[in-house]
């Protein structure tokens, strides 16, 4: 039984999609209720939906063979994990945003305000930037307006949510995107399902160009 | 009964000693020192410190191979020591410390193609005493370095390159290699030899024709020696060649292995040729070993048995002692687990009661 963890929401619609064109359908998935385990005896796969930022640990743990999670989340946990193919699905970009008319005053800490401290860490120490780092878990769009910090670093998508704050990028630290992720021991052992799910899903990418 | 873990313990202690490996017992504390120059070593940076009366700063073990390069001494020919130790580390998400228990081995010395061959093989025989399912993944450091400097793989990118190929991360390789002004063909090199895997049958001759060229003869030609002779072996069928596995270029140099086991979710062992560590230590000689998770064996238990116990055996101040016992010493005898009580227990599960009181059993 090949168990995948799929991440709640339309990206997570999308993927078992693919998923279901790669050979491995579970059409109970597409019944309106509120069970989160669906099985598909027969063709040997389990699909469950799962928070989008817990994918990898169900992943890395082994509860989850293979799953579907963003680039920031595996930047952030940095799971001992295969990272097998880049989905080009939920495309947005880690970025460092300020107010309008920010200037960095390097005689001082930069305070920086987010939801992913280990990427905003790695980032600055590769710049040799001494920071504060302010973990906040949600509206980390006000910190900078509040004066709780002097940037943020967050996913950016369109734009809109730091334009209609007064916010804007100073620097894109890594695009992000879905990625197929499998667990290192699964893929040992289910290596042959893990593969034709792989090559479908690079079949699939290829026909969409 | 025993459990996965003291069966598995048992039988790698036998295991090790026949190939004339010595128990090598060590003290649970060590200098803070050496891992504090030895960080990247560790798993964790983490280590639990205390202060001796002395004033010395001390930590509870993180880790075993560098006691054991540390404290043995360097001695012409090759020392082969096992170990079957705790260490005391933080574990990847975990919020504290763990007590971890680790088996494993080192060969201390000048370790050469035989040295490295029975290591290898006393891993794979470390997993066969686990399960019949298990897959031992080897891959060389040395090849892959020398890969890397052959096709231009700038310094400062070799860390991420090694980290992607150990990701089996094919299309940031890709980019980085892009980013590097590595040729495509040199790029398609690198990407065939992520996606290479497989059993040394299959792989050598592929692996053979791909790094022709590229890398040493003479290290290549130990490494599919060293597989050769494994592959010929009993062992053969859990071989894989996959160079995915990957530990810390600045300490590991030749092959690397890891192990893995049907139905626990990551390596159960790993290790590898650590001559960097050595060297750093300030020791000429050559080194080899590995490490069996202990703790990650309980997840292989079967599920718990359903009843706690057979019989509950209930006796009040009106029971005579004589009878009492008579009646242990009976279900016993007859291979049931037992538990003799005055009221009967509410969190035990047991198959029956046995009422040696005059009155109703009475609950606790």
């Amino acid at each position: 039984m090949l168990n995948v963890a799929l991440p709640k929401g339309r990206l997570g619609e999308k993927v078992y999609a693919m998923f279901e064109k790669a050979g491995f359908p579970c059409p109970s998935i597409k019944e309106n209720n509120r069970k989160l385990i669906f099985e598909n005896e027969e063709r040997g796969v389990r699909y469950f939906w799962v928070k989008p930022s817990d994918v990898a640990i169900y992943v890395e743990r082994g509860a989850a063979d293979i799953g579907v999670a963003g680039k920031d989340i595996l930047l952030e946990y940095e799971p001992d994990i295969y990272e097998l193919f880049d989905l080009n699905l939920g495309k947005c970009r880690m970025a460092v945003a300020a107010m309008a008319g920010f200037r960095d005053d390097t005689r001082r800490t930069l305070r920086v305000a987010t939801k992913f401290a280990n990427i905003a860490s790695n980032y600055y120490r590769s710049k040799g930037r001494d920071i504060d780092i302010i973990h906040l878990n949600g509206s980390i769009e006000i910190a900078p307006i509040l004066g709780l910090s002097d940037v943020i670093v967050d996913i950016v998508e369109t734009g809109t949510t730091l334009k209609e704050n007064n916010l804007q990028v100073y620097d894109t630290i890594v695009p992000i995107s879905a990625r197929l992720i499998a667990n290192k021991a699964s893929y040992k052992f289910k290596g042959a399902e893990i593969d034709q799910i792989l090559r479908s899903m690079e079949a699939q990418m290829e026909e969409a160009k | 009964m025993q459990t996965s873990c003291e069966r598995v313990a048992q039988s790698l202690r036998t295991l090790y000693s026949r190939y004339g490996y010595r128990h090598y017992k060590m003290s649970k504390f060590e200098e803070y020192d050496l891992y504090a120059k030895n960080k990247d070593f560790l798993v964790s940076d983490n280590v639990i410190t205390f202060t001796d009366l002395g004033g010395k700063l001390m930590a509870l073990k993180p880790d075993v191979t560098l006691s054991i390069v540390k404290n043995s001494k360097e001695l012409p020919g090759v020392q082969k020591l096992y170990y079957n130790e705790n260490v005391y580390r933080v574990t990847k998400g975990a919020h504290g410390f763990r007590e971890i228990q680790q088996m494993g081995l080192e060969c201390l010395g000048t370790v050469d193609s035989y040295c490295i061959s029975e290591v290898l093989e006393l891993a794979a025989q470390s997993l066969r005493s686990i399960s019949d399912e298990t897959i031992l993944d080897i891959s060389h450091l040395g090849l892959l370095a020398e890969l890397m400097n052959s096709i231009g793989i700038p310094a400062d990118q070799k860390g991420t390159l090694v980290k992607f190929i150990s990701e089996k991360n094919i299309h940031e390789l890709t980019a980085l290699c892009q980013n590097a002004a590595i040729s495509p063909e040199n790029t398609a090199l690198l990407r065939e030899l992520v996606c290479t895997g497989g059993a040394p049958a299959q792989v050598l001759p592929k692996l053979e024709s791909l790094l022709a060229g590229k890398v040493s003869p003479t290290t290549l030609a130990q490494f599919t020696d060293v597989i050769q002779s494994l592959a010929d072996s009993d062992m053969a069928q859990m071989l894989r060649i996959d160079f995915s596995v990957v530990d810390d270029i600045h300490y590991y140099n030749g092959f690397v292995f890891k192990g893995f086991v049907n139905g626990l979710p990551g390596s159960v062992l790993s290790g590898g040729q650590y001559d960097k560590l050595m060297k750093k230590m300030k020791r000429t000689d050559k080194a080899i070993g590995f490490a069996v998770y202990m703790d990650m064996l309980e997840r292989l238990e079967a599920p718990g048995e359903e009843w706690d116990v057979d019989v509950v055996l209930l006796y009040d101040n009106t029971t005579p002692l004589p009878s009492l016992r008579q009646q242990v010493n009976a279900l016993t005898t007859a291979g049931n687990r037992v538990t003799v009580q005055q009221t009967i227990p509410t969190d035990l599960r047991y198959k029956e009661i046995k009422n040696l009181t005059k009155g109703e059993p009475t609950n606790a």
